[in-house]
């Protein structure tokens, strides 16, 4: 097969970081705090480089939009296992407002450059639970409320990636230093003719309200009085 | 090739005696690789061997799952140079790399440790040949290897070692007892040294010479696996060696340069070892902060009595400098210079810091700290035996004392 896969990581506040809003309520604090790949985009990296290694696809780009620090992350993906990447060049307030519609904007102007047949993305989308690929469509296997539903689509095509596809492997010690010869090309959204304005403004961001402590009753007499006193019935 | 990393300089100054001048020394670490191995490191030590530790320690088992998947991960065996296979990484890595591991279970590192231990007297003293054909086999599969120097009867005092090798012909015979050998039961060659000038009056450093043994080689036998304090599932035993035949081939430089080899190689890995300590400090530090800051006492929280604070405040201390330790010591050796003096600052103070955190860690937790049940009254077993091997707290002082010294005389 020589379809080309593209795949889009996002660095992203590391998962087991605990995040804070800023005291101005503008955003929540990034400075000095660890970042990583988001990890369903580890999920979405590994299933692309799988179809490498079963030779079902031809090469792997990995994609980042974002300030200069983005290259970390497709570093990252480099030594997992993808061949190149592309750093599209987003920063200050562009990236600020960096929304979905702007990144799919780049994310289809790159795949129609770059001749894609395919495109895995971390989730929220198809919640692709198996992929498999055959001659020119798709079949993938995904969990929706009721169970399983096995589809079949048409390539080119756009598969998220959800947690039960796979386990991500390791970017080995060899592979890490095997990346940095791997090229990572720099791009600008204005290249790509995609306009970045956003219609949307951030007015004010906010910690989720404190759970409140419960309240232990004895009996079911106790509780019904206690809803009626507080109003609730 | 070095395009895209950031260089982070770190200042430090050093004062020549004789000369009363400033040097100032730059450092340009490799940033992004540096990190990336460390994120690596990281991630296993605290997904894999965090949660299989206790098991091991509990039962002493060798931890053939955590090596193996630590070779596979390129964690394992990376001084080991290019040409036979390995990764050639220098011991400033190595020891971010051993820092994480460390974090994990020191055990767990010992084991991977004592390869680098066994490996870097044929890595700085080696033929090609015998690099090739003993290292280049711990790149294809994931082999044990040993450092056998100590005895029942000399541990600090190298030059009191009784061990003989005796040449006959095109071979040395080989009669002796080792002590105390991490991976002893484990490993599938031993760098050894041993006496082959039998003068009592010879001088050390022509009286020994280094040996590097195939485990199989009939005579070797090893013996039972100790049962220690702590570091458990860590392979340490005694081994008999009975008129073990060893080639000339497997002689290391030469007849009589044993000492050496066998000394040089302490200043490449003692700034790992250092390492390790700081990684199973950070560890305690980690540990007793979080409970810190859970456990309520006197209507607050630990950590608001300022006399926990207090503590937290000098363990931290003590992390921060053990690591600033032993990131100098590598780059020192990184750079091609003589770091005898600030490997054994390092790892006197790494192991002195280790024991001392780890005991502070346990009184945080009050008596929760001392029960089993919770993980750190392990790092106190465990922290011990950072002030004994790899040269004792003690050899170190001796070592730092004398190399202070002799910048002072004419």
């Amino acid at each position: 097969m020589s379809a080309r896969v593209l795949v889009g990581v996002k660095r992203v506040i590391d998962y087991a970081v605990k995040i804070r809003v800023k005291p101005d309520k503008t955003g929540v604090v990034t400075d000095g705090v660890k970042h990583s790949m988001n990890p369903f985009c580890e999920i979405a990296i590994e299933e692309a480089v799988r179809l490498k290694e079963k030779k079902l696809i031809k090469e792997v780009i990995a994609v980042s939009c974002g300030p200069q620090q983005s290259q970390e992350t497709i570093r990252t993906a480099l030594a997992m296992g993808a061949d190149r990447g592309i750093h599209v060049d987003v920063s200050g307030k562009d990236y600020e407002n960096l929304g979905p519609l702007q990144v799919s904007k780049i994310l289809a102007a790159l795949a129609k450059k770059e001749d894609v047949r395919l495109i895995i993305l971390g989730k929220q989308g198809t919640f692709a639970s198996q992929v498999d690929f055959q001659e020119d469509s798709l079949k993938v296997e995904r969990e929706i409320d009721g169970g399983l539903e096995t589809i079949k689509i048409k390539m080119p095509a756009v598969v998220t990636a959800d947690l039960r596809l796979n386990e991500p492997r390791y970017a080995t010690l060899p592979n890490i230093m095997k990346a940095k010869k791997k090229k990572i090309d720099t791009v600008k959204p204005s290249d790509l003719g995609v306009d970045l304005s956003s219609q949307l403004e951030v007015l004010s961001v906010e910690e989720p309200s404190q759970r409140q402590a419960g309240v232990k009753v004895e009996t079911v007499e106790d509780l019904i009085k206690k809803l009626r006193d507080s109003g609730r019935i | 090739f070095y395009a895209n990393f950031r260089r982070v300089c770190v200042l430090f100054l050093v004062m020549e005696k004789s000369k009363q001048m400033y040097h100032c020394f730059i450092i340009k670490i490799n940033h992004e690789q540096q990190k990336e191995f460390r994120d690596t490191a990281r991630k296993f030590a605290r997904e894999e061997i965090i949660p299989a530790a206790p098991h091991y320690d509990k039962t002493g088992e060798f931890p053939v799952p955590l090596i193996k998947r630590a070779w596979e991960l390129g964690l394992m065996n990376s001084h080991i140079p290019e040409h036979c296979g390995g990764l050639g990484l220098g011991i400033f890595d190595a020891c971010l790399i051993t820092e994480e591991l460390a974090y994990g279970c020191t055990g767990v590192q010992t084991a991977i440790e004592a390869n680098s231990l066994g490996q870097m007297p044929v890595i700085i003293a080696g033929n090609n040949d015998q690099q090739k054909k003993y290292l280049g086999r711990m790149s294809e599969e994931p082999l044990m290897c040993a450092y056998c120097v100590t005895e029942p009867g000399a541990g600090s005092d190298v030059a009191g070692i009784k061990t003989r090798a005796e040449k006959k012909g095109n071979e040395y015979i080989i009669n002796g007892q080792k002590m105390w050998i991490t991976n002893g039961g484990a490993a599938n060659w031993y760098f050894l040294l041993a006496r082959t000038d039998p003068d009592p009056k010879a001088p050390a450093n022509k009286a020994f010479t280094g040996f590097i043994i195939d485990a199989d080689t009939p005579g070797v036998q090893p013996g039972r696996k100790e049962i220690n304090m702590g570091q458990r599932c860590s392979d340490t035993r005694g081994i008999t060696f009975e008129d073990v035949r060893v080639p000339k081939e497997n002689v290391l430089i030469g007849e009589g340069a044993g000492f050496k080899v066998a000394m040089g190689a302490f200043d490449k890995t003692r700034p790992p070892v250092a390492a390790g300590a700081t990684g199973l400090a950070q560890r305690a530090l980690d540990e007793a902060t979080k409970y810190a800051l859970e456990r309520k006492t006197f209507g607050k929280v630990l950590a608001h009595h300022q006399a926990v604070s207090f503590i937290l405040a000098e363990m931290a201390m003590k992390v921060e400098l053990a690591r600033m330790a032993y990131q100098r010591a590598a780059w020192e050796v990184d750079e091609g210079r003589r770091n005898t003096y600030f490997a054994s600052i390092a790892k006197a103070f790494a192991g002195d810091i280790a024991n001392q955190v780890a005991s502070d860690a346990v009184q945080v937790f009050g008596g929760n700290g001392f029960n089993s049940e919770y993980p750190v009254e392990k790092l106190m077993r465990d922290a011990k035996i950072y002030q004994i091997y790899e040269g004792t707290a003690q050899i170190q002082r001796i070592i730092i004392a004398r190399e202070h010294l002799a910048k002072y005389t004419v």
